[in-house]
């Protein structure tokens, strides 16, 4: 995994690439750590996010949440494929709360 | 990462084998009784279970054939593949296979050419089977499992939406260190039924600063359509059954069932009814009502009797969640009652236990010479402690013999099926036990014993129906204790041996004297087919016949410190028994004194002792036991020990294999725990000693090997001969005369 972070004014923009699954795990964790800490406004960028698994998709999660709780803005943009399939699978768009273009939701039953 | 894959995989390796074991015991019963669901599903469950391990570690051969197999198995289970004795033949090599796989993955081999044709022959003849009741096309390896073929056949109801299943779902926090994604779970689901609704409980995450992102928080709670059944469900969480809460609520489940749903889950139950809401499964009112009702209502009956009693699940839907409950909590009871324990680890505590052994006697000793009555007491007390430590190490080793045994049942299977020939095993004694050392050396003598009496012992079925037997044979293994030994015999009720075709063999090999085969006991002549070399069978099988059996099965035995013997009656069948002591490490001793040499006997063979002074002529090699006589060995002279002879002498009687000799000692000194070790290569060549052993003041002593004493003192004796003959044809087989 990679993250690559840029600051524009006050919006902090955190770019994710490669697989946010269990083994990339402790890096995601320190990444959205340090972001959430370093800004009031952020922005992760999932474009390049080519495999995500139950273990990244609870990091947002709880990082979305911890925003919440603290009062800042959080933001997931250019979802990538792998990150959208995931989030339709779990439902999870609500929970996040960002516009996104879903494909037809459980095409009749070739999810797999 | 933390995940040792190579640990994990070594535990996948051994948890396969234990399946693959599973699998062949219940393929086995299966093609008893085709019908047997449990046997079954046993098979299905551990081919599938295979798979999904092997998936994991990505051992994308395994997985792929596994797939086969299973997809064969799925039909069968289905009912419109019955299973018949080709299909359980067929899924028996299948089993073989995957063992070569996972050996070959083990060993990080590249597959042998032929096992990858053989391999190949198989999925083909798996995907033809599945072609011939599909009809479909099979062609794509992992077509199966998109819905078109696994799809269950649509009961009737509305075909396309089926029913709504709720299934809530708490995963464990161990599950993705485990390996496994929840989200592959839910995606499976969807292979089979369609999710209405899901709703992602993220409640159980903690804090992003206290989270640890290997650690699993997720909690589920779905609407599933599907015209599935229960078990289907159930069966898509199999491997993580343990790892996780699931529960399903069957269709047409009333508030009440969601209502207790809630009061089962773990965390806030507003928020769970809340979630329950959302995913559409209540209605916000309907949850109301029913959490008012409940808090007037008193004492619950269980909740399968609710069910029941509300025709919401039929009795045996109940019944068969219960069996899969008690089938689990089983499991896990298992498991909780075993441990792995490295072999090292236990030879090393059984060692120290010796070298305890070995100081308790010394300091037992002291206590003795010093006359301190008081330490002689405390010393007792702790002896028999140390007994009791060592019965305890030792049985630690010891293992039931009936594993062992039921190896065999695959054995007569697939011989009985080559030779044509309708065979049954018979297994008794199975949960004897013996030293594990001694039963790993035990398998390769028994194989070639079990083969021999399938190929040689039992006779064609026409053969058997002339003569008035039923045509099914029997072989048989037993085992039992018996005096300090294990008793293993193979048994079957085939033809018995040929006495004259083994003199015959036996002359034409210059084994034996041509003019003295009359006289030969049977016994004895039974004993000529443990010669290197001979072999009766006329025509030789791919079985056995080549005459390297059974001198190789004594060898195995005698490495032992074991003993074979045969029994047989022409028509009737065959005895062949072996014994074998019990552990190899330590034994109750007899302790003995010859000149100034200590010698040690095991105590279990030790009848009893005659003192006889100074009163036996010179040179007399027999004894008079109450009007039995016994043969006299002196071990003075045997030995050719110097030394001060005792004043006067006593008679050991030892029995061993059911003879009976004398020995002449010197002296009596009682019982004594020898810790036995090994002889050094310097005396391999000494024949009559077993090993040696360190006595309580520190001197050594010899551990007699009393049959092969008796033996030697017998050939001595008697001269020629490969082996002695008794005084009298008559006599019973084994006594020395």
């Amino acid at each position: 995994m990679q993250a690559i972070t840029e600051q524009r004014g006050t919006l902090r923009c955190l770019r994710l690439a490669g697989e946010l699954n269990i083994y990339a795990g402790a890096d995601l964790k320190a990444a959205l750590v340090d972001a959430l800490a370093a800004t009031t406004e952020l922005e992760i960028d999932l474009a390049e996010v080519t495999e995500i698994d139950s273990s990244g998709i609870q990091l947002l999660a709880a990082a979305k949440r911890e925003a919440m709780d603290t009062g800042k803005a959080m933001r997931l943009v250019n979802h990538s494929s792998a990150a959208l399939e995931l989030m339709d699978l779990y439902d999870l768009a609500s929970c996040f709360g960002d516009p996104l273009v879903l494909p037809q939701r459980h095409g009749a039953g070739a999810s797999a | 990462m933390s995940l040792d894959l190579n640990e994990a995989l070594q535990t996948f390796f051994a948890e396969s084998r234990g399946l693959l074991r599973d699998m062949e015991d219940a393929l086995l019963r299966l093609e008893d009784a085709p019908d047997d669901a449990d046997a079954l599903n046993a098979v299905f469950r551990a081919a599938h279970t295979i798979k999904g391990s092997a998936g994991l570690f990505g051992l994308d051969a395994i997985v792929a054939f596994t797939h086969e197999a299973e997809s064969v198995l799925d039909l069968a289970r289905d009912g419109r593949l019955s299973v018949d004795d080709t299909v359980c033949g067929l899924l028996l090599q299948c089993k073989d296979h995957i063992e070569l796989l996972l050996r070959q993955v083990e060993s990080d081999e590249a597959l042998a050419e032929d096992a990858r044709r053989h391999g190949d022959s198989l999925t083909e003849r798996l995907l033809k089977l599945h072609g011939q009741i599909d009809g479909a096309d099979t062609g794509g390896k992992l077509a199966q499992l998109q819905p078109e073929t696994v799809e269950p056949v649509p009961c009737n109801g509305p075909a396309q939406d089926g029913d709504v299943w709720h299934i809530s779902l708490r995963f464990g926090s161990e599950v993705l260190r485990h390996g496994m994604d929840p989200a592959s779970f839910i995606r499976y689901l969807g292979t089979f039924g369609r999710i209405a609704r899901i709703v992602t409980v993220l409640d159980g995450v903690p804090k992003l600063a206290d989270l640890d992102p290997e650690c699993c928080h997720l909690g589920f709670e779905i609407q599933f359509r599907s015209d599935c059944d229960k078990q289907a469900i159930e069966n898509a969480f199999e491997f993580v059954r343990e790892d996780c809460q699931l529960r399903i609520l069957p269709p047409g489940s009333r508030v009440q069932d969601y209502v207790r749903l809630i009061d089962e889950l773990p965390g806030n139950k507003l928020r769970l009814g809340e979630l329950l809401v959302a995913c559409g499964a209540v209605t916000q009112r309907e949850l109301d009502t029913a959490l008012q009702e409940q808090q007037r209502a008193d004492l619950r009956p269980p909740l399968g009797q609710v069910l029941v009693g509300d025709k919401v699940v039929r009795p045996e839907v109940v019944n068969a969640a219960l069996n899969k409950q008690n089938e689990v909590r089983a499991r896990q009871s298992q498991d909780a009652m075993f441990i792995r324990v490295h072999a090292e680890k236990l030879d090393a505590l059984i060692n120290q236990v010796g070298e305890l052994v070995i100081a308790g006697a010394g300091v037992g000793l002291l206590a003795q010479r010093n006359k301190d009555s008081a330490l002689q007491e405390a010393m007792s007390s702790m002896s028999r402690l140390v007994e009791d430590v060592r019965d305890g190490a030792m049985r630690l080793r010891m293992v039931e013999i009936g594993e062992t045994f039921n190896r065999f049942r695959r054995v007569v299977r697939d011989v009985s099926k080559e030779l044509g020939k309708e065979i049954e095993l018979v297994i008794t004694g199975a949960e004897t036990e013996l030293d594990k050392s001694v039963v790993e050396r035990l398998g390769d003598p028994l194989t070639h014993l079990v083969r021999n009496a399938m190929d040689h012992g039992i006779e064609p079925t026409e053969v058997r129906a002339a003569r008035g037997k039923p045509a099914q044979a029997t072989i048989e293994l037993a085992a039992c204790h018996e005096a300090g030994h294990i008793v293993v015999e193979v048994r079957d009720d085939g033809g018995g041996l040929d006495r004259d075709r083994i003199l015959a063999k036996a002359i034409e090999r210059g084994l034996i004297d041509a003019n003295a085969e009359t006289q030969l006991p049977d016994a004895a002549v039974w004993n000529l087919i443990f010669e290197p070399g001979f072999s009766t069978a006329s025509q030789i099988s791919n079985l056995s016949g080549r005459g390297v059996g059974m001198d190789v099965v004594k060898r195995g035995i005698e490495a032992l410190r074991g003993s074979v013997e045969i029994e047989s009656a022409a028509g009737l069948g065959s005895t062949i028994r072996i014994r074998l002591p019990l552990t190899l490490a330590i034994i109750d001793g007899f302790l003995m004194r010859v000149a100034d040499v200590h010698l040690v006997v095991p105590l279990d063979m030790v009848l009893e002792c005659v003192e006889i002074g100074a009163g036996l002529p010179p040179g007399q090699d027999y004894f008079d036991l109450r009007g039995e006589v016994l043969p006299l060995l002196r071990l003075r002279e045997h030995f050719a020990l110097q030394g001060q002879p005792g004043r006067r002498q006593n008679v050991v009687i030892v029995k061993t294999l059911g003879r009976k000799a004398g020995l002449v000692v010197d002296e009596l000194q009682g019982q004594f725990q020898a810790v036995i070790k090994p002889l050094g290569e310097l005396f391999a060549s000494a024949r009559g000693l077993a090993g040696s052993t360190i006595l309580g003041s520190g001197e050594v002593a010899l551990v007699l090997d009393v049959p092969s004493l008796l033996d030697s003192a017998q050939r001595t004796h008697r001269g020629t001969g490969p082996r002695p003959a008794p005084l009298s044809k008559n006599a019973t087989p084994g006594f020395i005369g």
